[in-house]
């Protein structure tokens, strides 16, 4: 009897949470649904996103084409669903290249003494007065335009925001009394920082890393659209968006698609990482 | 006497930073200026001598030794001299400095739209009931999703396309400007708002808020009054942001809507690898940033008398 009386609420609370959260439950949808066009596009379209259809170009949706084809008769939902896979690739690559040597470069300045942190500190001062969008322009003035490129660009503008949080979570992380434990114990140096200061640090590096997915896969985007990262034919999202402005005034929904898609995925993993951000902060869910 | 004395902190602080951007650029163009002399004599399928590389090398200074061309690269920095552009061959602060007006128009009115839009909103909704505010910060949240260039292809497609009220692209003019202004300033009115709101709910739970009330003042004269101007200084600190949204904004809002400016020139210069006019934009953009940060200082402490004594 007890057993089921304490089970009951705890079962309706969670169910509460899932309904007053809309929201989180059709972004992480939207996420599954992107990891699925990434990983097996063949699995939602029969198209191929570079062959040319015979049908005609220009079509509107509907019929084989279900969003139709572009001003080459390419179909528009096949090259969505191809382009699903660098959006993704951009987002997490980019991000896992910034947070790691983010995270470095925050750890050294953290644990170092304190003329190396101070270096390093100003360094990421330095790289901070530039907003993200043009240090990325430099990156690629300095190694070219492409998709590997842009990428790069991506990732380095990132590294000082990873590298500022991880310093601060660092020292954060240091002056805890469970860590003066650790070293009261007799605990060698190296022990502590890999046992007890490394993965508190870590904790908020993951939530701020999550919303950080989905800045870089807009920022590949936009480089995109500006003619900077990945290029046409190949399909992506940002070039899709590019090339559907020069017919815009005729035909408005190859614009429209790619641009939903863009500011759906940015707007679910923001959602999904806000979501994270909630419950580490220990708020109701 | 302590107010001098923190604003002489600060300004090193800034000045360590530009100097620290500056030796960046430095070695950025030493990193690539053998290639560009190669590349301003070695256009299309020429083949220069020897001789004449080793003269444009000696021409761009490249010849002496690193540090000696790191002096003069300082120096000709502090008299205002960015170097030449490789691509227009004009110096670098006449290319940017021809640009300059069109996008500091663009940009100081798109400040003043984020700030007004942002605080009408946060006063508006602050403490209001819950579905007002759910109802905003959603709005919020899809706003700062947007990437800017797809914001700005929805304001296009509604307002030129479809309603005819605004021209598709240009300079001329105030109605060309009406739409790149929104899209800019649209995404950074979203966070100021989140920020303020937030902050002003604060404020309107403190005690001199509810002895206010109780003197019998209105609730708009409280919000503008009271609430707000405590509320605004969380605003301030966030200009750094602000800067970097306009200036990053202006890259893509100058190429969506086709105008003129020095985001646009940018642009150019990235994709031709002109790397000194890239350069110059990027150290203008951080010269504008510790400005700016600098002056947010110094009103900082006037306006509030904790920073100085903190």
């Amino acid at each position: 009897m007890t057993a089921l009386s304490l089970t009951v609420p705890r079962v309706s609370a969670r169910l509460r949470g899932w309904r007053v959260r809309p929201g989180l439950v059709l972004g992480v949808a939207f996420l599954v649904l992107l990891v699925i066009a990434a990983i097996a596009p063949a699995l939602l379209t029969s198209h191929d996103p570079l062959e040319i259809s015979t049908d005609g170009a220009f079509l509107p949706p509907g019929g084989d084409h279900l969003l139709g084809t572009d001003q080459s008769g390419r179909d528009i939902l096949a090259r969505m669903v191809h382009g699903a896979r660098s959006s993704l690739v951009m987002g997490l690559g980019a991000t896992a290249i910034g947070v790691t040597v983010g995270a470095a470069v925050g750890l050294l300045a953290g644990l170092a003494n304190r003329f190396v942190e101070g270096a390093l500190m100003r360094l990421v001062d330095v790289t901070l007065s530039v907003p993200d969008l043009l240090m990325a322009l430099v990156v690629i003035a300095l190694l070219g335009t492409g998709t590997v490129n842009a990428l790069f660009a991506v990732a380095f503008a990132s590294i000082p925001y990873y590298a500022r949080m991880l310093r601060a979570q660092t020292h954060v992380v240091r002056r805890a009394t469970y860590v003066e434990a650790a070293t009261a114990l007799g605990l060698p140096r190296w022990t502590v920082i890999r046992r007890h200061v490394l993965p508190n640090a870590f904790k908020p590096l993951i939530v701020l890393a999550t919303i950080g997915i989905g800045n870089a896969i807009g920022a590949g985007a936009s480089l995109s659209f500006l003619g900077l990262g990945t290029k046409p034919p190949a399909p992506e999202w940002g070039n899709m968006l590019s090339l559907g402005i020069q017919y815009i005034s005729n035909d408005w929904t190859m614009v429209a698609i790619p641009g939903l898609a863009i500011t759906l995925t940015v707007l679910s993993v923001t959602v999904v990482g806000r979501d994270l951000k909630r419950r580490s902060e220990g708020r109701a869910v | 006497m302590r107010h001098l004395k923190r604003i002489a902190i600060r300004l090193a602080a800034g000045i360590g930073v530009l100097w620290g951007a500056a030796t960046l650029s430095f070695l950025a163009l030493h990193a690539t200026a053998g290639d560009a002399a190669l590349a301003t004599v070695a256009g299309d399928g020429a083949n220069p001598t020897q001789a004449v590389l080793d003269r444009v090398r000696a021409d761009y200074g490249l010849d002496l030794p690193l540090h000696r061309q790191y002096l003069n690269y300082l120096g000709k920095l502090l008299t205002g001299d960015l170097g030449e552009s490789y691509q227009q061959r004009i110096a670098v602060t006449k290319a940017i400095g021809g640009q300059l007006g069109e996008t500091v128009q663009l940009a100081v009115s798109a400040a003043v739209v984020a700030v007004v839009l942002a605080v009408g909103v946060a006063v508006l909704t602050a403490g209001r009931r819950r579905w007002i505010r759910s109802a905003t910060s959603g709005a919020e949240l899809v706003l700062t999703s947007f990437p800017t260039f797809v914001l700005g292809l929805v304001l296009l497609i509604v307002f030129s396309f479809q309603a005819g009220w605004f021209p598709v692209s240009g300079n001329g003019g105030v109605e060309a400007l009406v739409l790149p202004t929104l899209t800019l300033a649209l995404p950074i009115a979203a966070t100021l708002s989140q920020v303020l709101r937030t902050e002003l709910e604060e404020v309107l739970e403190q005690p001199f808020i509810l002895t206010a009330r109780s003197r019998g003042m209105r609730e708009a004269a409280v919000r503008l009054g009271h609430a707000l101007r405590h509320a605004l200084i969380q605003i301030v600190t966030m200009s750094g942001f602000v800067i970097g949204g306009l200036l990053g904004g202006a890259v893509i809002t100058e190429t969506l809507f086709v105008r003129r400016g020095v985001g646009q020139l940018m642009l150019t210069a990235t994709t031709t690898k002109d790397v000194p006019l890239v350069l110059g934009v990027v150290l203008l953009a951080a010269t504008v940033y510790v400005v700016v940060n600098l002056l947010v200082d110094i009103v900082y402490g006037l306006v509030d008398p904790r920073v100085v004594t903190a």
